[in-house]
């Protein structure tokens, strides 16, 4: 919420209308309980009443000793094809804000800030 | 930022573009939402690399035991490292105290209902803790196998304990803490031959599924001939840290935690 709050202050918006997020089984957050917090922490604030999104990634690896990429559980992390722990994590431990979503914006911060997306 | 010390942690860049509609704007940001703590995490790993000292987070369910570990790492390291210690729990300065009466430095951090330490929490400790007169600090975080995985404090290593009194399933159970171990100890193995339904072969396999790659020690606190492979561990470990911090090009990059851990 903190950072939603700032990206609002940033770019000079009177309200934030939706925020999204990306949240991986790995990231030790529970999408239903972000969820449920979400209006809590948003009220009071310029976020009050915001719709909030979360997409939910999968966890996928890939193979150090056969090169195959493939979905893993959260308690079963190994390459699903040769069962190889030699893995990279590709996906599933993200906690990202992804977007915000700002109303009565009176200025524009410098998008060059970090490149786009 | 820190006004104790007078360091900064840094500003935060964010990626950052958006199409305007009107007044209304979508803003894409991509940005970590734990990157407020993470920045302090690095700061603080700063501090640790410039005065050479390697910090070993401890985690564990409650009860596991962490502080007696503690305890019997001090009697078994005889001074031959200098220690000192920072201790996360919801309420009172018990342990604390008892690593105090060993005669090593430290601070207790009191979170109120916080079930984790956080980098800010640290960094707020470092300041009653003189980082050059020591080579190893441990932080024991608050007793959770949930929460504590997720925060970076700025640590080198992550150890966690799995008592054998808590089931050999723990590692499949509690995957992001376990995943994040760059060691795991199976204390109170001195109970082991009571414990029938405990088996240090199903808790490696259910840690090796979890593509962790990290070390497996069996000891008992309550014996010290059981202590000499983690003792190993630490020093390597302290060791190994130095040994980056005397060459200026690989401090530049010690960023990463766990890089230095040793093989038991």
């Amino acid at each position: 919420m903190n950072e939603a709050l700032n990206v609002a202050t940033r770019h000079g918006a009177s309200r934030v209308s939706a925020v999204r997020v990306r949240v991986g089984p790995l990231s030790g957050v529970v999408p239903a309980l972000l969820q449920h917090a979400y209006p809590l922490t948003a009220a009071g604030t310029c976020a009050e009443g915001s719709e909030l999104t979360i997409d939910k990634t999968a966890i996928r690896v890939r193979c150090g000793s056969c090169g195959a990429e493939s979905e893993a559980r959260p308690q079963r992390l190994l390459c699903q094809h040769c069962d190889s722990p030699r893995v990279t994590l590709l996906s599933g431990d993200e906690l990202l804000l992804e977007s915000v979503t700002l109303h009565g914006v009176r200025r524009f911060a410098d998008i060059r800030e970090g490149g786009h997306v | 930022m820190c006004d104790a010390c007078g360091c900064n942690p840094g500003t935060a860049t964010a990626s950052v573009a958006y199409k305007p509609m009107h007044d209304t704007a979508t803003v894409s940001i991509l940005r970590n939402l734990l990157q407020g703590n993470d920045e302090q995490a690095a700061h603080n790993r700063r501090h640790f690399d410039t005065c050479g000292v390697l910090a070993i987070n401890l985690m564990s369910a409650p009860g596991s035991g962490k502080t007696s570990l503690l305890e019997s790492t001090i009697d078994a390291l005889q001074g031959t490292l200098r220690l000192a210690v920072i201790e996360g729990d919801l309420e009172t300065e018990n342990d604390a105290r008892r690593i105090r009466a060993k005669g090593i430095p430290a601070v207790q951090i009191t979170t109120g209902t916080a079930c984790h330490l956080d980098a800010p929490m640290v960094h707020e400790a470092l300041h009653a803790i003189n980082l050059d007169s020591i080579d190893v600090l441990f932080i024991e975080n608050v007793g959770n196998l949930v929460c504590p995985a997720s925060f970076d404090l700025g640590q080198h290593c992550n150890v966690v304990l799995l008592s054998a009194t808590e089931g050999d399933d723990k590692p499949a159970k509690y995957p992001v803490m376990f995943r994040a171990a760059d060691l795991v100890v199976i204390t109170k193995g001195d109970l082991l031959p009571c414990l029938d339904d405990f088996s240090p072969a199903r808790a490696r396999q259910n840690l090796r599924n979890l593509a962790s790659h990290a070390p497996v020690l069996e000891l008992s606190a309550r014996r010290r001939d059981t202590l000499t492979p983690w003792v190993r561990w630490v020093r390597s470990a302290a060791a190994a840290r130095r040994a980056r911090v005397a060459q200026p090009a690989a401090v530049c990059a010690s960023g990463q935690r766990g890089m230095q851990a040793p093989a038991a």
